[in-house]
């Protein structure tokens, strides 16, 4: 470096973020900003189980890790099992003061290849916040069809064709499959209400036995936006009705977050994403309409009108 | 104290003097009299620990991962397709250098279905980076668990264990066994304290992204230490009968080998049959022995070389085969002579698939039958419609 092209050294910010900076993920990433207010809002006394994914991919590439507390991660779908065996050591060796524990894991992670383990956690009454950070396919993977895939949405496995309009099922109800566990605390939240969101994971955390968060966090790669959008498609999400945020209590919806005036119609949402695009054609009328019904069903059934 | 008991209650009564702090397990036929009796002491209070009915094996043994990197001692058991579902996690838990130890009682291997003994279970783990003990009888299988913590939980080893009991040919069957004091049992076997573990007071990453130019690293390591476990697993039974008073031998043990010429070669309890076999011809003038392999992994090929010197012929009799190979017992027999200065002949029988009996008859007739001979591949007793030969089923009974 010449003299001339020297320039005064900054020194970085220091973060005090659990989930601390200089990963690898995409910028625009949902999921790295849902883990950090995740972790940010828990604070360091929690030792963390992370499934496959990208959290764990760009997070951890030896000798780097991105998490300033205990973290561990064994495979795809065993994320809540492990944990299950932590807070069980916890408490076998009477440390169960010292950390709460917390499971994370994707939607694929979570909902297809984990849900046996999910569902074994959830009925043991371990205590334990599982967080399942929903971007609704297999993103680390390259964007392949996941059980929360939304209707319609164009992945590499569902792409649309002349035979088909992408993927054609709705996402499954991963909300009301944990809460009917009848465990304490199930809830929806979205990176693009952060506050929310942290007192969600804050609240959990003060409630004993198992809990379940599932925060959606919208992917550019994936979804094929702009990654400064990120923040945007997640409120439009919850203001068309299309990701409910919703609380429950030993399966009883007990708050939800209304939509009311500032609800959006679905096409807002869908034409920022590249995985819609096939929709939104004069031929993709009709597959319109029948996303503007899930939207009415998600507002009818929770009341978010 | 000495007491008649059934060898599942013998494991069940010496896991609890391990004192483990985390069970999981997941029912499924032979293991279950192993779990029923363990989830009784804790429900009785005589163990201190956790005990999980979880929703599947593999639930079982994602568990026991998580408590032993969480710093807990931890143990489950399964068997047969239980263990095929515990797979991945198995190379996991090795990967993760976590000193779990499973019991596996022995059991063949669907389809067909077959709920009786064989080693193809466990044949199926072989390279999963665990240590492999085979156990001959009650007694050995009941006592190899403090020694498998103890060897695993090394600091210098850091491995899973794997212990192998035959299903319900040792699970179901009542023998006399010792049962330690707990008092004996904690001096031979010291609380788990690993150097690393989940803990507020010193955050660590476990289970990292290895990029190429890592991974292989972590492989050699395991190698390596599986090449280190040898000794340690030598020494750990050395020490077992220095404080107990019995011994069943370190990586192999030997019977009337020391003049043989010729030597049976297994594993499990096939072992106790053997003896018999052995001892009649014996009587009759025959200069043979038998060699146990107790650790299957690590191999001890070594040691095998050592105690075969003098042997001119071996037959393997093994419970299990890889398809499109042969006998893996026989064809490791094989590689572990390869271009050394004295090569015994090797024949290797495959036998007792899926429970079938092994009479004495049987191993008579290989005996016999492999005199002089190099025999590969015979499957023993079997229909003569379906597989005619000198050790068809017909053979035999003729």
């Amino acid at each position: 470096m010449s003299e001339t092209t020297k320039t005064k050294k900054i020194k970085p910010p220091i973060t005090e973020s659990l989930l601390t900076c200089g990963h690898r993920a995409c910028s625009g990433c949902g999921e790295s900003l849902g883990a950090k207010l995740v972790m940010d809002a828990a604070g360091p006394n929690n030792i963390v189980t992370t499934a496959t994914g990208c959290l764990e991919v760009f997070s951890t590439p030896y000798p780097e890790s991105a998490w300033r507390m205990p973290w561990i991660h064994s495979l795809f779908e065993n994320s809540a099992a492990v944990a299950a065996g932590i807070e069980s050591a916890l408490k076998a060796l009477g440390r169960e003061d010292e950390a709460n524990v917390i499971a994370q894991g994707g939607d694929g992670g979570t909902a297809d290849i984990g849900i046996g383990c999910l569902s074994g956690m959830l009925e043991r009454g371990h205590n334990i916040l599982y967080v399942c950070y929903d971007n609704e396919a297999y993103m680390n993977t390259g964007v392949q069809r996941s059980g929360l895939t939304p209707y319609d949405a164009r992945t590499s496995t569902s792409p649309p064709g002349t035979e088909s309009w992408g993927n054609q099922h709705q996402k499954k109800n991963l909300l009301e499959i944990a809460a009917a566990h009848n465990i304490p605390y199930a809830a929806t939240a979205s990176v693009g209400y952060p506050s929310d969101l942290m007192s969600k994971v804050k609240k959990a955390l003060k409630i004993k036995g198992p809990k379940f968060l599932m925060v959606h966090v919208p992917c550019p790669l994936g979804w094929a936006y702009k990654t400064e959008l990120t923040i945007e498609i997640a409120k439009i999400a919850v203001m068309t009705g299309l990701f409910p945020i919703v609380e429950m209590e030993y399966n009883k919806v007990t708050r939800v977050r209304k939509v009311g005036k500032n609800r959006r119609p679905v096409e807002d949402y869908l034409k920022l994403q590249g995985r819609f695009r096939h929709v939104m054609t004069e031929a993709g009328k009709i597959e319109l309409e029948k996303i503007r019904l899930i939207a009415q069903a998600n507002i009818d059934k929770y009341g978010l009108e | 104290m000495r007491k008649l008991i059934e060898g599942s209650m013998a494991v069940a009564e010496l896991v609890k003097l391990c004192r483990p702090n985390v069970i999981a397990a997941y029912p499924i036929t032979p293991q279950t009299h192993i779990v029923e009796n363990l989830s009784q002491f804790v429900a009785d209070g005589e163990l201190k620990g956790e005990f999980l009915n979880v929703e599947s094996e593999f639930g079982a043994a994602s568990v026991v991962l998580g408590a032993s990197a969480a710093g807990a001692r931890s143990y489950s058991t399964t068997t047969s397709q239980g263990l095929l579902l515990m797979g991945e996690v198995l190379y996991n838990i090795s990967g993760l250098r976590l000193p779990v130890v499973i019991t596996c009682a022995n059991r063949a291997i669907s389809a067909p279905i077959n709920i009786w003994n064989d080693h193809s279970d466990a044949m199926t783990v072989r390279d999963a980076g665990w240590i492999m003990l085979f156990a001959e009888d009650n007694q050995e299988a009941a006592d190899m668990h403090p020694q498998a913590y103890k060897i695993g939980e090394d600091p210098n080893i850091c491995l899973p264990v794997l212990i192998n009991m035959d299903g319900f040919i040792l699970t179901h069957a009542f023998e006399p066994v010792d049962i330690p004091d707990q008092k004996e049992v904690d001096d031979y076997l010291p609380k788990y304290k690993p150097s690393e573990f989940l803990t507020v007071k010193d955050p660590r990453t476990f289970g990292m992204l290895a990029e190429p130019q890592w991974y292989a690293e972590t492989r050699y390591k395991l190698f390596e230490t599986h090449e280190d476990a040898k000794q340690v697993i030598e020494k750990t039974a050395d020490d077992f009968k220095d404080k107990f008073g019995r011994y069943y031998g370190g990586l192999i043990d030997t019977y009337r080998l020391d003049d043989a010429e010729r030597a049976f070669v297994a594993m499990g309890s096939l072992i106790g049959t053997l003896k018999d076999v052995v001892d009649d011809l014996r009587d009759k003038g025959e200069k043979v022995g038998i060699l146990k392999i107790r650790s299957f992994r690590p191999f001890p090929k070594e040691k095998i070389r050592e105690v075969c010197a003098d042997v001119k012929e071996l037959i393997v009799t093994e419970k299990a085969f890889s398809f499109g190979l042969g006998g893996v017992l026989q064809e490791e027999i094989r590689a572990a002579f390869y271009k050394q200065k004295h090569q015994p002949t090797v024949s290797g029988f495959v036998l007792g698939l899926g429970g079938r009996d092994i009479p004495p008859a049987t191993l008579i007739n290989i005996y016999n039958g492999s005199k002089g001979k190099e025999i590969t591949n015979a499957f023993v007793d079997l229909r003569p419609d379906i597989a005619p030969g000198p050790f068809s089923a017909a053979s035999v009974k003729g």
